[in-house]
């Protein structure tokens, strides 16, 4: 079969992958940096650094799984 | 122009609002990425029948979790614990379910685009005037309340002045739909959700391991006022205001689970619009089905947190008390995230909330655009123009909603008791929509006059039950009254559609076909079995089984 047709750059999931992941790598820096007292606020967990290393992985699973299904158009049969 | 102190003010410093401003320039790219697919007005309206359901699922639950989904549900937890699960796991999933595998064959494959378009061709034009402007009315109230909460958030929050968040908000709002439409709503609805659980579940993770994990919270909860009631949901008495126990099921069952929410998940078109914006009958189905395994975790990420904000900020803790201080209930998820996120995620919180409510509003004007072009504007007012038209309607439309919406803004920061009686109200009206529809696709005798008078009776009796409760003449505390409202609207409106069909003339059955369960052929109602829809988990019915088998297990879990 002849390879399919990749739809224009418009993916969700890559524009989601791309706002989390800035998140990500911003929270991760942050929570490297992190002054004790603001880990104290939340009896010793690191906040930032847990949630940016959460948010980067889940970056990459979303871009993976668009670059595992892209979106291929669909042609429909007219309608009405 | 002064800044309103308050206890509740963030101290957000420059990377908070780096996060905050990196997500607005995201939601106007998506805008402009999304008017390049619009080039006709059912692009705009309907995004073109093209999206995957794992989008349009997310985009249905994302519609609806605005200001008064996330803030109030994290109240009602601070207030009556865990009870607050049922508005999710019986106020919402078996109605999503019922509308994805019962009701969307009929709305998607009748191929209406609206709503009140559904009703026009069931019970012909009276009926669907009634039900277009009162829908366009609703909507243009509750976005400017929407557009009020966001201001109000920013201001306690941020400082900003009131006047300058509601013009800015409406900007960035109006400016996404006149570009994309729906497409660009539903993709920001989708970002949004995201966002909200990039959010939340950090505050409910850190909440939970500051208060010593789930025994410790069960413990403290216990030892507070609220007591270890608290801490299961049935049977909520608090919450239906029922004392006895019996009473107490039968009335969140029959009332939230049945008249209430069927009414608002099945007839309201800022839900269904986003199912008829599929890709086809399978997408379509599935988009409640899909959106009902987040529905039924987002407790998880907004109920706990006002539980643990309840027993954890010394402030609500002491109001829980004593009933006084400087904070109420509706307070519970901005403290926890004063009291425990550093800055950074602070950010990210709050992008969450303004994201919520920014969502909600935009919900709001995008289904008031379409009913506004389609059913009123193409049916009534100026008819057979050449689609572009329509398309330029559906932006102008856009505009002059949003400036209402400013407008009604303004109106609910004066009367506040107003605005919420109105929205309680708009509540009553779906049990009667509910009880038309369902009559009107499931027995073919109905008539056209039985639609709208029906229709009509049925609100009258909302009208009356909600104007008795308020003078005291019908007193229930908590939820009672609404369940008894919409219980009423629901079985007027049943019977009286009964006795004016049977007195009048019924439509031919072949104007029928299509929108009546007995006279659509089976092929019509169910997905056309095509090679992409292959896979156990692509099939609505069995996909709706398991998420009903979960909600069981939920219950069961937290009963």
């Amino acid at each position: 079969m002849a390879e399919k047709k990749k739809a224009g750059a418009f993916d969700i999931r890559i524009v989601i992958a791309a706002l989390i992941g800035i998140y990500g790598v911003l929270l991760t820096v942050l929570g490297i940096v992190e002054k004790q007292t603001e880990i104290d606020k939340a009896a010793g967990l690191n906040i930032n650094l847990w949630g940016g290393v959460t948010m980067l992985v889940f970056a990459v699973l979303f871009l993976l799984w668009a670059r595992w299904r892209p979106i291929v158009p669909v042609e429909k049969p007219g309608q009405e | 122009m002064l800044p309103q102190e308050s206890i509740l003010r963030l101290d957000a410093t420059a990377i908070d609002y780096v996060i905050i401003a990196l997500y607005f320039v995201f939601v106007l790219g998506i805008g402009h990425l999304a008017r390049r697919a619009v080039s006709n007005s059912l692009d705009f309206f309907l995004s073109g029948r093209s999206l995957p359901a794992w989008v349009t699922g997310l985009a249905f639950i994302s519609a609806n979790l605005g200001a008064i989904e996330i803030m109030g549900m994290s109240a009602n937890g601070a207030q009556y614990g865990m009870a607050t699960v049922h508005y999710f796991w019986i106020g919402a999933v078996p109605a999503m379910l019922f509308l994805g595998v019962v009701m969307m064959p009929f709305y998607y494959g009748s191929k209406v685009r609206s709503v009140p378009e559904f009703m026009l061709r069931r019970f012909g034009k009276p009926a669907h005037l009634v039900n277009a402007i009162s829908f366009a009315l609703a909507q243009l109230l509750i976005a400017g309340v929407n557009l009020f909460l966001l201001a109000t958030i920013v201001n306690v929050l941020l400082g900003w002045p009131i006047w300058v968040s509601v013009i800015a908000a409406a900007a960035i709002v109006l400016s996404y739909i006149t570009l994309g439409g729906l497409s660009a709503a539903i993709y920001n609805e989708v970002l949004q959700f995201f966002v909200i659980v990039a959010a939340l579940l950090p505050l409910t993770l850190a909440g939970l391991h500051k208060v010593g994990g789930w025994q410790g919270l069960v413990d403290k909860v216990s030892a507070s006022p609220g007591g270890a009631e608290q801490m299961s949901a049935w049977p909520g008495n608090a919450l239906s205001g029922f004392s006895n126990d019996l009473l107490s099921v039968i009335g969140i069952v029959f009332g939230l689970g049945f008249v209430l929410s069927f009414g608002y998940w099945t007839t309201n078109f800022v839900e269904v619009q986003r199912a008829m914006a599929s890709k086809d009958m399978s997408a379509a189905r599935r988009t409640p089905i899909i959106g009902s395994f987040p529905k039924m975790f987002i407790p998880f990420i907004v109920v706990i947190p006002g539980i643990i904000a309840a027993v954890l900020v010394p402030e609500l803790a002491k109001f829980k008390a004593t009933g006084s201080g400087e904070v109420d209930y509706n307070d519970a998820l901005l403290l926890l995230i004063r009291d425990l996120l550093p800055n950074g995620m602070l950010g990210l919180a709050i992008t969450g909330l303004l994201a919520s409510f920014m969502a909600g509003m935009a919900a709001n004007l995008s289904s008031f655009n379409t009913v506004m072009s389609y059913d009123i504007i193409e049916r009534y007012v100026i008819k057979d123009r050449p689609d572009e038209f329509y398309l330029r309607t559906g932006r102008w439309a856009t505009v002059a909603g949003t400036l209402v919406a400013i407008g009604t803004a303004a109106i609910a920061s004066g009367y506040s008791n107003l605005m919420d009686y109105l929205q309680q109200l708009f509540s009553f009206f779906n049990a009667p929509l509910f009880a038309t529809f369902i009559l009107g696709m499931f027995w073919k005798r109905m008539t056209a006059t039985a639609g709208w008078v029906g229709l009509v009776s049925g609100t009258a009796t909302a009208i009356l039950v909600f104007v008795l409760s308020k003078n005291g003449v019908i007193d229930l505390p908590g939820q009672g009254a609404s369940f008894v409202g919409a219980g009423a609207a629901f079985v007027v409106d049943f019977l009286i559609s009964v006795v004016v069909s049977v007195a009048t003339r019924p439509k031919p059955e072949s104007e029928l076909v299509g929108l009546v369960y007995s006279l659509t052929p089976k092929e019509q109602r169910t997905e056309v079995a095509a090679a992409r829809d292959r896979g156990w988990y692509r099939r609505p019915v069995l996909l709706a089984g398991i998420s009903l088998t979960l909600i069981i297990i939920l219950n069961i879990v937290f009963r």
